[in-house]
């Protein structure tokens, strides 16, 4: 085991840790940074519910070693609002109801983000091919689709 | 229908969104406060044996390791049923199951406490292990709980309601089938997590993902020895619930227990591995259910059986049993109807209340068996459904009171929207239709323990600003509890719901609410906010019918003013009305609760199915199904469900649409499997749940029956429509292949199974052969209601 001094940057700001090798990407966003908006469902990578950007791509933080997050852009749900303000997706998802208990849908916002900077007008099957990696067991995943279409559509202008 | 409303009947979303999809809600495992140690549980590795020896004592030496226990510093134990308080936080000198916590350590990180585990030495003298329902019932195998060989039953029952050989009699068809519903597991997003912290003062507070803080409140004064004015229980925003967090749990004790040694905060959160061993999920249940019908699907006598694999523990599993065999009546006019249960011990997790608590199982049979008569007398499934329809304001043959009741319109609607009667029948080989109906309680009418006092109760104080804070213990698990609190309040005093401080589920700040399960908050919680709410309100509007000289009778709130009806300029507004009411009366502090009527039948066993109001579900699935694969892929779901009145309709959709994918998952993917003790995949990868895939629309239907005593008219939503969606996805898959599955989850080998079965010239069918010789204890018979209308 060995400690690195890792600059890591996290939503636009860049912090200074000492990062023992085999600590994820989740572990030290929720316990380091105190960025609990990231969560944890199952830690093997099957839940979705650790997804972060990294470089703008969804990632499953608790599958990604921290030290890799090095030098890259990582963005959490913390780092969706601009200056106070919800992003489309924030919005849409509380209007529709696409969150109940909530859990999953940090994952899911970051997740459905990443779709629509590169594809801003989704079909409901790529919607729904980009979010199979992310596990609901509130909503049933209408919500969240009709969410992300009203997303798209508002973004669209 | 139902009043002219501002806030009630209109969708908006709930008051929590904002902070929801911000990241800002803070969940139990969120919760770090300074110094807080981190707790582990040591899980048994045998599935039955005797603990012959536990050394902690390399754990202890391991540097960052603050205190481990086991089970005999926890010796007291509890369960959350009364009648059966068998479990212990630890256990004590045997285990029942591979998983069942062994010892708990709390040290200054996780990676240490996960190395002490590995340092402390357990010895174990196995036992037989009891994994099946035969072994269980068998008279030559070690007692779960007890000493010696023999048979490991936990309780049985036997009721008869009329005359069932009468029934069975005038019948002019009869048929009988098996049908076995495996079990599941909830997999709430979130794993159940909870942080203790016992201060300088000698208090202990918990933060705990748990759905029912009062009875956790309880439970910890008892195991703990602690008064419970010492103890707060505070339930954090819940990452998920169904029913898998509604018992008190280990890793809530052990927390406790290592706070209280060593003073500082300790944090529990559960692996996903965990998660399944803690369980409480759907029971397995093996059924056999025979009826009687008429020539015209009449419905003469029902004789029902069922047999539930309960795992190691109680829980709530004498609850559980009753309920297989209570609501089969609250759907259909049963004349004469007798029921048979038994629950056994197993050594596996512990089963439980899950989405629909005992009821899904007999659904299942129930509408199943139903489609088959439906075929053997010639009638389509909606006749002979309409034909046997409970009534409204009506009595079933076990002393149910029906009250508001719109299953026929449920029936006619959904039939309607999905084109049901062009379909049936008549869709191209492999796709097929299906239809199911059920109804659930909203609330269940009895308290888990005896007493006297209100169910539910909600305080509202008004703050000289006109600031509105409502307290009440529900817990909201993401079904909108809070929100609908604060939508009966708004609507009383004119405000909005976003106007509004919501405090809930804190045992220190907060009067009891009972919890959430049983779907009862809306229908209790609902009721007794409405009470204090039409408390402040009259007591505002009276202080400015003063000030105005005005008639109270011609003044109402709206729109955040206290006006003069019909004008809405008229009046004062609601800070300054606040004033008013305090100068002139005092605190503006008002409180409400709600108890159910007594609505026990006059029989051993009448606790458990009675509630104030039933909502009705009735469900239409397509498929396409593979018959090359076995696979079933569902096209689309209709569901139409009263909700006597939809308080909020974009949450009421939300929890019909939650409870169809509930329910697609347990028809075709889920289970909670065994290889002899061990679990089978204690895993998300390999406990399959439907992803966005595989989620079909849904088209919601909401039919609004306005029940007298509900709050605004409203009924539950979070359980009900979960139940004819099974049997639903079952009856299609018969539409379109010809095949019967009379087990789920309909997994693809079982469909290629029946169909093989088809090939060879038999009845193409999959399914139990059925059931164990078991002698139920003697029948109690019981008189029907005299208000009971037969078909």
């Amino acid at each position: 085991m060995t400690d690195h001094v890792l600059a890591l940057q996290v939503n636009g700001e860049t912090h200074r840790l000492l990062v023992t090798d085999h600590r994820t990407l989740l572990q030290v966003l929720r316990e380091d940074l105190r960025l609990t908006g990231t969560k944890h469902g199952c830690d093997l990578g099957e839940c979705g519910a650790c997804t972060v950007l990294l470089d703008g791509r969804p990632v499953l933080s608790c599958l990604t070693l921290a030290r890799r997050a090095e030098g890259r852009s990582v963005t959490t749900v913390e780092g969706l609002a601009e200056n106070g303000r919800p992003h489309e997706l924030q919005t849409a998802f509380a209007e529709l109801g696409a969150a109940q208990c909530g859990y999953c849908t940090p994952a899911m916002l970051l997740t459905a983000r990443a779709l629509l900077d590169e594809t801003p007008d989704p079909t409901p099957d790529e919607i729904n091919h980009a979010l199979a990696g992310n596990l609901c067991r509130c909503t049933g995943y209408n919500k969240i689709l009709d969410a992300v279409q009203l997303a798209a559509s508002r973004s669209q202008g | 229908m139902g009043g002219d409303y501002a806030v009630v009947g209109r969708s908006y979303p709930r008051v929590d969104a904002m902070d929801q999809v911000t990241g800002q809600t803070q969940y139990a495992d969120d919760l770090r406060p300074p110094g807080t140690l981190f707790g582990r549980h040591l899980l048994s590795t045998q599935a039955h044996a005797l603990i012959t020896d536990i050394d902690t004592s390399r754990a202890a030496a391991l540097p960052g390791v603050k205190a481990i226990i086991t089970g005999a510093d926890l010796p007291i134990a509890y369960g959350i049923l009364p009648v059966s308080q068998d479990e212990h936080a630890l256990a004590v000198d045997r285990v029942r199951y591979v998983g069942e916590p062994v010892a708990a350590v709390a040290a200054i990180d996780a990676e240490t406490a996960e190395q002490a585990l590995e340092l402390i030495d357990v010895g174990y003298k196995p036992l037989d292990e009891v994994v099946t329902l035969d072994q269980a019932l068998a008279d030559d195998q070690s007692l779960i709980h007890g000493e010696g060989p023999g048979q490991n039953v936990h309780r049985s029952a036997a009721l008869e309601f009329g005359d069932l050989d009468e029934g069975m009699a005038v019948a002019d068809h009869i048929r009988e089938d098996v049908f076995f519903f495996r079990g599941n597991n909830h997999a709430a997003l979130e794993t159940h997590a909870a942080l203790a912290s016992f201060g300088a003062d000698q208090k202990l507070t918990l933060w705990s993902s748990t759905q029912v803080p009062h009875y956790v409140h309880r439970t910890l004064e008892k195991v703990l020895e602690l008064p419970a004015g010492r103890i707060r229980v505070i339930a954090t925003p819940s990452g998920g619930g169904f029913g898998g967090k509604t018992d008190p749990f280990s890793h809530e004790l052990s927390a406790a227990k290592l706070s209280m040694l060593t003073g500082r905060p300790v944090k529990i959160t559960l692996t996903r591995e965990e998660v399944f061993y803690a369980h409480r999920g759907r029971h397995p249940v093996l059924m056999w259910i025979k009826t009687g019908f008429e020539r015209d699907g009449r419905i003469t006598a029902m004789h029902f059986k069922s047999f539930l694999d309960g795992g190691a523990y109680s829980s709530y599993g004498i609850a559980t049993l009753y309920y297989t065999g209570a609501l089969q009546t609250t759907t259909y006019r049963i004349p004469n109807y007798r029921f048979e249960g038994v629950r056994v011990f197993t050594n596996k997790p512990a089963c439980g209340p899950k989405r629909g608590h005992g009821t899904p199982q007999p659904r299942f049979a129930l509408e199943c068996q139903l489609d088959k008569a439906a075929e053997d007398l010639g009638l389509d499934p909606i006749s002979i459904r309409l034909r046997n329809a409970v009534q409204p304001f009506s009595k079933t043959v076990n002393h149910l009171r029906i009250t508001s009741c719109a299953l026929s319109e449920c029936i006619e609607e959904v039939a309607e929207a999905s084109g049901f009667a062009d379909k049936h029948g008549r869709l191209p080989e492999g796709s097929g239709i299906g239809l199911a109906v059920g109804a659930y309680m909203s609330g269940a009418g009895l308290p888990i323990y005896f007493n006297d006092m209100p169910q539910s109760e909600v305080q509202i104080k008004v703050d000289r600003g006109g600031g509105v804070t409502v307290y009440s213990m529900a817990v909201d698990v993401g079904q909108g509890s809070t929100s609908m609190l604060a939508t009966v309040v708004a609507e009383s005093l004119g405000l909005e719901p976003g106007d509004l401080a919501m405090v809930t589920a804190d045992t220190d700040l907060t009067p009891v609410d009972l919890g959430s399960y049983s779907s009862r908050v809306t229908f209790m919680a609902g009721n007794a906010a409405l009470e204090a709410a039409e408390k402040i309100r009259s007591r505002v509007v009276g202080a400015v019918a003063d000030e105005l000289e005005a008639d109270p009778a011609d003044l109402s709130p709206a729109a955040g003013r206290i006006t003069v009806d019909g004008d809405p300029e008229s009046g004062v507004a609601w800070p300054e009305a606040v004033r008013l009411a305090i100068a002139a009366t005092g605190p503006l502090i008002e409180s409400g609760s709600y108890r159910a009527p007594d609505l026990a039948g006059p029989y051993r066993g009448a606790g458990v199915g009675p509630s104030p109001a039933y909502s009705y579900s009735a469900c239409v699935v397509q498929v396409g199904c593979d018959a090359e694969t076995g696979t079933v892929e569902v096209e689309r779901v209709w569901l139409a469900h009263d909700i006597g009145k939809a308080l909020n309709p974009l949450l009421v959709e939300g929890q019909v649409e939650g409870s169809v994918y509930m329910g697609l998952g347990e028809a075709l993917l889920e289970e909670q499997a065994f290889r002899g003790g061990l679990h089978r995949g204690p895993s998300l990868l390999d406990y399959k749940i439907p992803t966005a895939l595989e989620m079909p629309p849904v088209e919601t239907i909401l039919i609004e029956s306005i029940d007298p005593e509900g709050p605004f008219g409203a009924k539950e939503a979070g359980q009900g429509p979960l139940l004819p969606v099974i049997p639903a996805v079952v009856n299609a898959v018969h539409d379109a292949l010809g095949i019967r599955i009379d087990e789920v989850p309909m997994t693809p080998d079982k469909v290629i199974s029946a169909l093989r079965d088809a090939a060879r010239g038999g009845e193409g069918r999959f399914g139990p052969a059925g059931i164990p010789d078991f002698e139920f204890p003697e029948i109690i018979r019981v008189e029907p209601p005299e208000e009971f209308v037969a078909p």
